[in-house]
């Protein structure tokens, strides 16, 4: 105790231990898989202005079937939809508002349902009794009418998007954080924070959220993917994004009348949603079981 | 098949050679190595060890039932003449259950919550015999009987949760006996239970292995309880058999260091905190892939011989003389045992200073609200849990003061209203002469906060697992206002982790990557980072291995004495409390029933339950003569006490009406024992000591 040199270790660096636990997902074919694919429209979405042949909103030749060649050179790989504009140029720069809005709206989501599940589950009595009978009254409604109603009422945007996502899915949240919540605040070292005074918030905040946070990082990658699914059922609604920008459901709703006589207009829309999802359910599929191996 | 089989009358079971491994990520990882066992009808063995000494393993494989990543990888075991390996499925399952039965360490997870415990009895015989319903009916009542279970017919058709843990676990004794198996394993079987209740089970087992003839492998960590219900005893280490012989043999004439350690650091009667304090062992097991080569408790003996220890593996010997009694120990005749005089964890008596903490009559009732209609016509939706009932006693500066008691005796419930996490009901708890009872903890000032803190039970509950040990020691430094300087909080963070002796670079490390009794050693650091003055310690060693539990004992105790503080010290480990209590207070279902100086509370005159508790409690020492008291009956609901005595409904020396009417008096003697009973304390001191020793130690304890 009387040395007076204090070697004071450093700790790694919290971006150093988020890439371990990265590689840890090697150990699972099937994380590597979901990763793979959720990589590769990510890599798209950044730079569909270099990759997408043709502009996405360019009307150029209505009605192409894939593989044909443009008039000024190049190639309509996907062909054209009835407007004559290029499907893959418009799927590209389509990734991209998918990539910005699931991500917004989840992460908007959960910043409302976490704060509520952890009141409800860490308070408890009163609170736990409002916040879980407002989150059962929502949960409730059947999910689609829900968001009829909430972007027929406020408008069809990219903001009331997700908007209308945060309010259906927040109480699904609140739901899991609760239970994790209930679990841990049994816990000695919640006792012990509370032995020497912490204010409740910090119990919830520090000592508690962090320790669920396994779970809630596979749910995240899970309802990411709905919200996909979910945006896409917008746009097919034609309750998304105002056109004409590329949006994936509005691709599919567009061109349904004609889809039998040209189903590639409406096809690869389909494929790139449900890849997409696709990738998110096996990385999520990954990490659990990556978390639940020692 | 059965019959030919029960007639047989070589060895039930030979084990030879038996290596055992688990093939994980990181390779394969032997659990058990070289082990030999040769069982005969009637013989009962018990395996001792610590935990990852692979005594379960062993077990596991003698039922063939190794999971999807172990495996046999040498040696045999043989049943009955029949090597188990070569057995098929079918042929496998024919013989569990039927010829070897299996007792669990958590009764409740060994019963079907959803079938009544008739069905699940009736099971065992109509799957392995042809017999009727009604016969397999008659033969599970019969042998709920003979495991003394009260109202056979009540049981048969009651759910798991409609009986108390004690009765669970006899019927699971009752469920492995019913095909009158010829193999029994018992895997820690009363772990999970209560002192007294457990006393009971220890009973049944020893009396069913004479009843039945049934050869049993008793599987503990605890010495005591290997005493009491076997003839022969294996020690194990580290996946090896270290020492084996008869229980007398190795109890008295140990030639192994490990199970000298073991026995050293094991608070026996004659142990004492000044005069013979524990000797823990050195260092912590190694992992299975970091065993040392050769003996693989080289690194923590204190006999360690370069070049002889550390040469290969070391090959059981038997000690001459003694027949059966081996030994894996390459110098254990070299070894001079009477000169061998290791370091104790003890220290000088320290004398107690003014009074801390005292304590006037309080209660704490919790309200339970019963919503429903038949509560609501009733008029009494309010109930009350009493769970502390007129507590009074007191604590002085560096002392320490025990409560024992059973769980469900408000001991816990006690803790909670000293720490300010529940308000008292009513009556004083004076702290440093300030009336704390109606303070919770966020009313408390940094300081007074900082001035009573906690040592908890579960090491790997103690310490949040997503911050680092530096992390959470510097969060109460800064909470407690002992610094607030970035600098200074990182120093005093590493004169903490120097307090608990634990390397400076732990700051960093993450609960995870320490120990039991690292972590153990950290949840004290982190009670006395704010300079308390009385320290709540919750059995904080009860969930540790026995060789390391000695060492943090040990440093609790060792801190105490430095900063003087009070040490109120919450276990049921009567065996320990007499080691380190200077108080004792005995509490049953809220109140306390008894209370003096350890000395008192352990020699006449006892309160009944005082009594019961001693004799419960297993101890590892074949000198000594116990009283055989085994409490009958359930431990009653708080929500509903017994009338007068709270002791009244299971006490061996109930005088009568008067102890279900009235409560009983506290009687106070001249030094401050105070036993609260209706018989008369003259009576009292009639009884006789329930524990004596009756033969000389080698050496006088200090009494």
């Amino acid at each position: 105790m009387s040395e007076q040199t204090i070697e004071i270790p450093r700790r790694e660096s919290s971006i150093l231990r988020a890439i371990k636990s990265v590689a840890l997902l090697r150990e699972s074919a099937v994380g590597m898989v979901g990763l793979a694919i959720v990589l590769f429209w990510v890599l798209v979405a950044l730079f569909a202005d270099l990759l997408a042949p043709f502009p996405p909103n360019a009307t150029i030749m209505p009605l192409v079937m894939p593989g044909t060649e443009a008039p000024d050179g190049g190639m309509f790989l996907l062909g054209t939809d009835h407007i004559g504009r290029d499907i893959l140029s418009r799927i590209m720069h389509g990734a991209r508002q998918v990539l910005i809005y699931g991500p917004l709206a989840t992460v908007c989501a959960y910043s409302v349902g976490i704060p509520m599940g952890l009141a409800a589950g860490y308070v408890g009595g009163l609170t736990d009794e409002v916040l879980s009978f407002i989150a059962n009254v929502i949960l409730s409604f059947p999910v689609l009418v829900l968001y009829v109603i909430i972007i027929a009422t406020i408008g069809a945007s990219a903001v009331n998007i997700v908007i209308a996502v945060t309010f259906a899915s927040a109480p699904g949240i609140m739901r899991i954080v609760r239970g994790l919540v209930l679990d841990l605040r049994s816990r000695e070292y919640v006792f012990a924070a509370q032995t020497r005074g912490e204010p409740p918030w910090r119990i919830m905040a520090v000592e508690i959220l962090p320790n669920a946070r396994g779970p809630l990082i596979v749910d995240a990658c899970l309802r990411l993917g709905y919200v996909i699914i979910t945006i896409g059922v917008l746009g097919f609604l034609g309750l998304g994004l105002p056109p004409p920008d590329p949006d994936w459901g509005g691709m599919i709703n567009e061109t349904r009348q004609m889809a039998m006589a040209f189903p590639h207009m409406a096809l690869f829309p389909c494929l790139a949603i449900s890849s997409l999802v696709l990738g998110f359910n096996l990385l999520a599929d990954g990490l659990r079981e990556v978390s639940l191996r020692d | 098949m059965s019959t030919n089989g029960k007639d047989y009358d070589g060895p039930i079971l030979e084990c030879k050679d038996l290596s055992i491994s688990y093939f994980t990520r990181a390779g394969e990882i032997p659990a058990v190595v070289d082990f030999n066992l040769t069982l005969r009808q009637g013989d009962s063995v018990g395996l001792v060890g610590e935990s990852g000494c692979g005594k379960s393993t062993v077990a596991m494989a003698i039922m063939q039932y190794m999971g999807n990543n172990g495996g046999i990888v040498g040696g045999s075991i043989v049943y009955k003449g029949r090597d188990l390996a070569t057995l098929s499925e079918e042929e496998l399952r024919q013989l569990r259950g039927n010829e070897i039965a299996m007792v669990y360490q958590e009764p409740m997870a060994a019963l079907n919550p959803s079938m009544t415990l008739g069905r699940q009895l009736m099971e065992v015989p109509l799957c392995h015999e042809d017999i009727n319903e009604e016969e397999a009916y008659s033969r599970a009542i019969k042998i709920l009987a003979d495991v003394h279970l009260p109202d056979p017919e009540r049981v048969m058709s009651s759910y798991p949760h409609q009986i108390s843990g004690g009765q669970q676990q006899r019927v699971v004794i009752a469920m492995a006996l019913l095909s009158n198996p010829s193999l029994l394993l018992l895997d820690e079987p009363t772990t999970a239970l209560d002192v007294t209740v457990e006393a009971g089970i220890i009973e049944l087992i020893a009396e069913i292995a004479k009843k039945f003839h049934t050869s049993m492998i008793y599987i503990s960590h605890n010495l005591g309880l290997i005493l009491a219900t076997c003839d022969r005893v294996n020690v194990m280490y580290s996946g090896q058999v270290v020492e084996e012989g008869t229980v007398d043999e190795v109890f008295d004439h140990m030639r192994h260091p490990y199970t000298k350690g073991l026995f050293s650091a094991i608070p026996l009667p004659g142990a004492d905190k000044t005069a013979r304090p524990l000797v823990p062992i050195r260092g912590q097991l190694p992992l299975p892939h970091e065993r040392p080569p050769g003996c693989y408790f080289g690194p923590r003996c204190d006999h360690f011989a370069e070049g002889s220890c550390n040469s290969g593996l070391i090959q059981m010997t038997s000690v001459s003389g003694e027949a059966g009694h081996g030994v894996r120990c390459c110098r254990w005749d070299d070894i001079d045992w009477d000169a061998y005089r290791p370091e104790g964890v003890g220290g000088a008596t320290i004398t107690q200073g003014e009074r801390v903490l005292s304590i006037n009559k309080m209660r704490k009732y919790y309200e339970i609200h019963d919503n429903s209609i038949a509560a609501l016509i009733k008029g009494n939706r309010v109930r009350y849990v009493k769970a502390n009932e007129s507590i009074s006693f007191e604590a002085m500066e560096s002392q320490t003061v025990a409560i024992v008691g059973e769980s469900g005796c408000g001991k816990s419930t006690f803790a909670k209203v000293l720490m300010g996490l529940e308000t008292a009901t009513d009556g004083e708890v004076v702290f440093k002469g300030e009336d704390v009872s109606n303070y919770p903890v966020q009313k408390r000032t940094p300081k007074q906060v900082g001035s009573v803190q906690m040592v908890f039970q579960n090491p790997f509950d103690t310490l949040n697992p997503s911050h680092s040990v530096g992390a959470q020691l510097a969060r109460v430094i800064r909470k407690f206002g002992v610094e607030s300087d970035k600098h200074k909080i990182e120093h005093r963070v590493m004169e903490l982790l120097d307090l608990v002796k634990l390397p400076r670079d732990f700051a960093r490390r993450r609960p995870r990557q320490l120990s039991g009794g690292q972590k153990q050693r950290v949840g004290i650091a982190r009670a006395f980072a704010g300079n308390p003055s009385m320290v709540v310690a919750d059995e904080p060693v009860s969930a540790l291995d026995v060789s390391v539990q000695a060492a943090v004992t040990g440093l609790l105790m060792d801190i105490q004495r430095e900063f003087r503080t009070t040490l109120l010290f919450i276990s049921h480990d009567l065996s320990l409390v007499r080691y380190l209590a200077d108080r004792v207070v005995v509490m049953y279902l809220g109140h306390i029933v008894e209370q003096g100086t350890t000395d008192e509370v352990f020699s006449p005159p006892y309160h009944p339950y005082t009594e019961a508790l001693l004799s419960a409690v297993p101890i590892a020492d074949t000198s000594i003569e116990k009283k055989r008291i085994i409490l009958e009956g359930n431990l009653p609901s708080v929500i509903n006490p017994p009338k007068g005595c709270p002791f009244n409904t299971r006490c061996q020396r109930k005088l009568g009406s008067i102890c279900e009417t009235e409560d009983p008096p506290f009687v106070e003697d001249a030094s401050g024992h105070v036993i609260s009973c209706h018989i008369p304390m003259e009576e009292l001191r009639k009884v006789e000591p329930v524990i004596k020793m009756h033969k000389e130690e080698d050496q006088p304890a200090a009494e």
